[in-house]
């Protein structure tokens, strides 16, 4: 998976003007080329390990399992990469390919400016010129990150039609890509777009998983669950992948439901949306009866968009992967939960996986191990969390 | 046979070059747009383009963007463009084409979509996000109820590739001027020439440049290198400064100009 047309069963695709579509074509014959290429690979494992900081801790959260008294819970820590999130691992995956390539300039999308960030250093380490689309609101709750894509050189552009939220700003980084198709690499930072983006970014993301494979082997853990959080789903299909077809251990994708699944403001596109094209391929998405976008809603800015990849479309209809989702305060409980019993500030995208401990953890049994995708800290939504919960 | 491919003929075989005008449905207003495009075909427009408005339409630059959020605002429905285009083409003498996004219809259902486009009088189908390889189940329903899809060529298509999309090209062949989204630029067209050549090659359907034309000389110097030009951002705003009246103005005067190319200033 995708098949040669770029699809995951019924769903993913190439929906995009033509203009870009020789681009495309090029990519997914470059990337099939570099895949098999042995110095590729191992550049691409050097520059992880050596500048992000990999392999990340499977860390036992020991306080955290005896509060719900099953089974046991560890976290993935990808918030301990450099730049604070798994973004990286795409970001520095992407980058390599587009020097390989010849491309000097590099485009982005970013929602909670994790991704922008992660993009703007790479950037910066590899003397590429990079422009980063963010949404006007996401600039102001994200301010810490925009200083940090200024600090590294890159060129923050706000994006205020429509919502002015990471919807708007991947349109217009297609945009922008459409008309600098020739000497510009666009780095999409989830495992969303056409083919074949959710592809090479799934394959760049799914060091999470293989890691947490031969951790777990080499810790003798029986893992019973994989939780992750999903916007566009990038650490969750990291994670899932190379488990996907494994049918002993659990795969759950837990999506933004906002202020309520029942209320329509919210982020679930799996488990409230329905198929169609958005971005240049076929998912779930939240839409109205004439197929017209509608706004997602979240606190989290990383879960803020409308649409998921076609991977998880996919792995949601066949049943290799099961999608909930958690509100808003759930999350905020789930954040304040692992700061005070770990002492770990998780970023509110990841505090959704967690905040799904509370229903699962009383179906599993001692003995288990239950794996979170810790992904991204919380520095970034500090000004957030204390404006919704107060008294900090 | 195909009424978008007739009319562009009977144009050539007069002397002529072909005018297609773009409209987006429901901006500022479903009235206005009526109006805009009887203006438009009393002017001199041998096919209009109406466009359905859809939320992200990542083809389009900011005017038509802006077009299309304002419509969405207005309520405006798919439906209610089928029901203008079933009014329009029985007051207008000239052929209808939709311009709209693969989700519209995707949501709406491709096959009945076609077939209610179809029974509205509508000519073809323009969709700016399905490229060759999305195309066939399109193709399909379009070809059952007598619409043509248009395809589209860009200055980045390869000269096989162009091929490919030429030899199933119907009604007019769209030929991107640039790469970019649509709004008026300034556009030097000579380096289309080797893509219309290679199109040519491939197939007999007219060929028509789109994108970036913004008045009478910028249509003059597209329509050298092919057999229509298509305005489209031009006439939205010439339509928000100066009403359908507007409309009208701008596309007489980019009529006479490929009249009487000569003459033009």
């Amino acid at each position: 998976m995708p098949d040669i047309t770029g699809r995951f069963g019924a769903y993913g695709g190439r929906y995009v003007p033509e203009t870009v579509m020789p681009a495309l074509i090029e990519l997914d014959d470059f990337y099939h080329g570099l895949k098999k290429d042995q110095s590729f690979q191992r550049e691409f494992a050097a520059y992880l390990r050596d500048y992000a900081g990999r392999p990340t801790l499977l860390y036992h959260a020991a306080r955290l399992t005896a509060h719900y008294g099953r089974a046991d819970i560890y976290l993935k820590r990808e918030d301990l990469l450099h730049t604070g999130a798994h973004k990286i691992n795409n970001a520095l995956g992407q980058a390599l390919l587009a020097r390989r390539m010849g491309k000097k300039r590099i485009v982005a999308e970013t929602g909670a400016g994790q991704h922008g960030v992660a993009c703007a250093t790479v950037a910066a380490h590899f003397g590429l010129e990079c422009r980063v689309f963010m949404g006007a609101e996401d600039i102001e709750r994200q301010h810490l990150n925009v200083v940090r894509m200024r600090l590294l050189g890159s060129e923050v552009v706000p994006v205020t039609n429509g919502s002015g939220t990471l919807k708007d700003a991947t349109s217009e980084a297609l945009r922008h890509w459409v008309a600098n198709v020739r000497d510009t690499h666009y780095i999409i930072g989830s495992v969303v777009g056409p083919h074949p983006y959710p592809m090479i970014v799934r394959d760049f993301q799914a060091v999470i998983g293989r890691e947490v494979r031969s951790q777990a082997a080499a810790a003798g853990l029986k893992i019973s669950h994989l939780v992750a959080c999903v916007g566009g789903g990038s650490n969750a299909m990291g994670l899932f992948h190379p488990f996907l077809h494994d049918k002993t251990i659990a795969k759950i994708g837990v999506e933004a439901a906002g202020q309520g699944i029942t209320t329509g403001l919210h982020a679930a596109s799996l488990t409230r949306g329905r198929p169609g094209v958005l971005h240049g391929a076929y998912s779930y998405l939240l839409q109205d009866g004439d197929g017209q976008i509608t706004e997602a809603h979240s606190l989290s800015a990383g879960l803020d968009y409308p649409g998921v990849g076609p991977e998880h479309a996919h792995a949601k209809d066949s049943g290799l992967a099961a999608y909930v989702a958690v509100t808003d305060q759930q999350a905020l409980a789930a954040l304040a939960r692992l700061a005070r019993l770990e002492g770990i500030i998780p970023a509110l995208e990841s505090a959704h996986a967690l905040a799904h401990l509370d229903e699962l953890m009383p179906k599993t049994n001692p003995g288990e191990a239950v794996v979170v995708c810790l992904s991204g800290r919380g520095d970034k939504d500090v000004d957030t969390v204390a404006k919704t919960m107060g008294g900090l | 046979m195909s009424k978008l491919k007739d009319k562009l003929t009977a144009r050539l075989a007069a002397g002529g070059k072909g005018l297609i005008v773009y409209l987006a449905a429901g901006y500022p207003d479903l009235a206005a747009t009526r109006q805009a495009v009887l203006a438009a075909a009393a002017a001199g427009a041998d096919i209009i383009e109406i466009g359905i408005p859809f939320s992200d339409p990542i083809a389009d630059g900011p005017v038509i963007q802006h077009a299309a959020t304002a419509a969405l605002a207005g309520g405006l429905k798919t439906a209610d463009v089928l029901a203008l285009v079933k009014e329009l083409t029985a007051a207008a003498p000239v052929p209808i084409a939709l311009m709209l996004y693969t989700n519209t219809v995707l949501q709406y259902g491709p096959g009945r979509f076609a077939a209610d486009a179809a029974a509205a009088g509508a000519a073809g189908l323009i969709v700016p996000d399905l490229p060759l390889e999305e195309a066939a189940s399109l193709q399909a329903v379009c070809q059952a109820n007598g619409l043509d899809l248009i395809r589209f060529i860009a200055p980045t298509s390869p000269p096989e590739r162009v091929a490919r999309i030429a030899a199933q090209a119907s009604g007019f062949l769209y030929c991107v001027s640039t790469t970019g989204v649509t709004g008026v630029q300034a556009v030097d067209y000579s380096p289309l020439a080797p893509l219309i050549a290679a199109a040519r090659r491939a197939g007999d359907t007219p060929v028509a440049i789109g994108f970036g034309i913004g008045g009478p000389e910028a249509a003059v110097a597209a329509a050298a290198h092919a057999d229509a030009v298509i305005v489209g951002s031009a006439v939205i705003e010439r339509l928000t400064a100066g009403g359908p009246a507007g409309v009208g103005a701008l596309v007489a005067s980019i009529r006479q100009a490929l009249d009487r190319p000569g003459d033009t200033p």
